[in-house]
């Protein structure tokens, strides 16, 4: 019953939600709806599993004294502070001005920019590898690269203009083309082959022929 | 002071009178042009202005109404010739839908639609019951907001007309036959598979190196981390990741070697949690599987690349795994494993994502490749089959796109629109 129940919720779901694409009529037109509901409910009281499990694990941290467990302690001490912060707050502890508002702005805002400002440094430096002109592909890569880049930027159609180049191959031209014929085109291949993928995952999960997902072959 | 008091009497005594007999009698001349004219039904002025002479639009043509089609009830459907003045510079400004319960009911605006629009959709039905409707073609000058005159000539009454719900999409057709052909051909090769047909699968290389990975952090005597993605198990590609998330925790676990799942969302962590721990049982292992090895970080995306870069950073992974969907912090992860030397398998179907994971893993899975990994780690022929179907959609596919191309280029458009699909 451990394997059956769950496998019997999937294929029922899973169907309906199929059919619920192709009929407009009630009550099809509500499920949708109503599934997302269940599955935002279901993922509201999960939470509690995951932070308790976080303090959990980082209690356990700070009390075996293990390797980096300074992070640990500021892991639990920002989770309590955001956290009653946001309960002394009371039902509006969202509302602009408020304590847990200005934790938001000031201390979360700034760390989650922060974190995506790297990408900058990551991205100049996984460049830097990918276009190493080693074989054809890598040479390919670094001369598209090349004209993306340069179509991009102002100074690239100012070069073209210097050198009076026509405008079918001004570099701002030659990188829309790259865009919007090359890339494109690699883009919707993929594409095509993720929704075929995802058909096929999808009717394994329903079928009950993929059960890897709940613990088993 | 005084100044300003006796020009109020002024006003009050002289102009006022004056303004009203004036309002009365263009009022009236106005009425009188509008009669003579034979088209105005109702004609709303604002009290302190005049009509001007031969402003009232044509009354529109041919409105038909109908129950929406293809939808979920409560709503008719409008269409129209526009009137004869309704063009740049014409009389018409807008055309007011009216609607009543009976023909000769009371008629109540239902929604009003600018010049040049010649359909409209009333959501505001009640299935079942009988409706008429009638346009009004409007011209109307407003000054600062403020309407200053108003003309319209109303169409007939049309009716009666009933909303209802259907029980089939009709404009969705095309997907529902695309669906049933897929599925057919995937389901047929499952059936086919079982019978002990040997299928051919081409080799994956970012899957036939899975064990030299896991082999590698053994005998490096380090972790294997494997990052499920930042979406939720509503996702198909956690589910991807996590069905691949067993086969690997098996080796992990055949190997004797560390595998560490930090997820961030719950329900991918009780999920996760399932698989390993089955993993190991079924290695005959039980005992070696430890509460923790499955564990959360947070829901947030950037607080969840920070801490993945901190794990990665201070301890130093043989092994990274990154199946699932991932979005702008694909390449902090990434770019972090492959500074600390770790061997990185990568697989998502986000094409946005793709080119950094190619950057910095050593094998990625693109797209389709993340969908077909469990089949080809398993060798499972039930799995297996379900890939062949998915190749025969595939050629289906490339030739209708070629047709397409070929039927494009001739100036034949027919074709392409069987594919359009209608959100």
């Amino acid at each position: 019953m451990r394997r059956e129940v769950p496998l019997i919720i999937t294929a029922v779901v899973g169907i309906v939600f199929v059919i619920q694409y192709f009929i407009p009529h009630y009550p099809f037109n509500k499920l949708n709806g109503w599934f997302s509901d269940w599955f935002s409910i279901i993922g509201a009281c999960a939470i509690w599993l995951g932070a308790l499990n976080l303090l959990k694990i980082s209690a356990d941290k700070v009390y075996r004294k293990r390797s980096g467990w300074g992070y640990s302690v500021v892991i639990i001490v920002s989770f309590f502070v955001m956290a009653v912060i946001g309960w002394l707050g009371g039902e509006s502890f969202r509302d602009f001005g408020t304590s847990f508002d200005w934790m938001y702005r000031f201390v979360y805002t700034p760390l989650s920019s922060t974190m995506f400002a790297l990408l900058a440094f990551f991205v100049a430096s996984a460049s830097y590898r990918a276009f190493r002109a080693r074989n054809l592909e890598a040479t390919l890569l670094l001369l598209a690269a090349f004209f993306v880049m340069i179509g991009r930027v102002p100074v690239g159609d100012a070069i073209g203009m210097k050198l009076q180049l026509p405008d079918a191959i001004m570099p701002s031209s030659i990188a829309i083309w790259i865009m919007n014929v090359i890339n494109a085109a690699g883009q919707r291949a993929i594409l095509i082959g993720i929704a075929l993928g995802i058909v096929s995952t999808s009717l394994r999960v329903i079928l009950g022929i993929e059960r890897a997902h709940l613990g088993g072959d | 002071m005084g100044f300003v008091c006796e020009n109020v009497n002024f006003i009050n005594g002289v102009i006022r009178p004056l303004l009203a007999v004036s309002v009365v009698f263009l009022f009236g001349f106005a009425g009188v042009v509008a009669q003579d004219a034979g088209e105005v039904d109702t004609v709303a002025v604002d009290s302190a202005a005049a009509i001007p002479p031969n402003v009232t639009p044509v009354m529109i043509k041919d409105l038909a109404v109908r129950d929406n089609p293809n939808d979920d009830g409560q709503a008719v459907r409008l269409n129209w010739h526009l009137s004869a003045d309704d063009h740049e510079g014409g009389k018409v400004t807008s055309y007011r839908i009216m609607r009543a319960t009976s023909l000769d009911g009371e008629y109540i605006e239902v929604g009003d639609v600018p010049a040049g629009n010649s359909s409209f959709i009333d959501n505001s039905t009640e299935d079942g019951t009988d409706y008429f409707y009638k346009i009004a073609a409007i011209n109307s000058l407003k000054e600062d907001g403020r309407l200053i005159w108003s003309v319209m000539s109303e169409s007939d009454p049309v009716g009666p007309v009933r909303s209802s719900a259907q029980w089939f999409d009709l404009q969705r057709i095309n997907v529902f036959v695309g669906v049933i052909f897929v599925c057919s051909a995937i389901l047929y090769f499952i059936n086919r598979a079982k019978s002990g047909k040997a299928l051919f699968i081409r080799k994956i290389a970012g899957l036939e190196s899975v064990d030299e990975a896991v082999g590698r952090a053994t005998e490096m005597g380090r972790k294997i981390f494997y990052i499920p993605g930042i979406n939720d198990m509503d996702n198909v590609q956690t589910i991807a990741g996590v069905t691949i998330l067993g086969r690997v925790a098996q080796l992990a676990a055949e190997y004797e070697t560390w595998i560490e799942v930090p997820v961030c969302k719950s329900l991918v962590m009780i999920t996760a949690k399932e698989i390993v721990k089955e993993a190991y049982a079924k290695v005959g292992r039980p005992d070696a599987f430890n509460d923790d090895q499955v564990h959360y970080l947070t829901d947030d995306q950037f607080g969840y690349a920070a801490a993945i870069d901190g794990m990665i950073v201070r301890e130093k992974p043989a092994t990274i795994f990154y199946m699932g969907a991932f979005f702008a912090e694909s390449l902090i992860m990434a770019e972090t494993g492959n500074a600390s030397g770790a061997i990185q398998i990568a697989g998502t179907a986000m094409p946005s994502q793709l080119p950094f994971f190619v950057a910095a893993c050593d094998y990625t899975l693109i797209g389709e490749e993340l969908f077909a990994a469990s089949a080809y780690l398993s060798r499972e022929p039930r799995l297996l089959g379900s890939l062949k179907g998915q190749d025969v959609g595939k050629a289906v596919i490339l030739i209708a796109l070629i047709v397409g191309v070929v039927l494009e280029s001739l100036n034949v458009f027919q074709f392409s629109r069987w594919f359009s699909v209608i959100d």
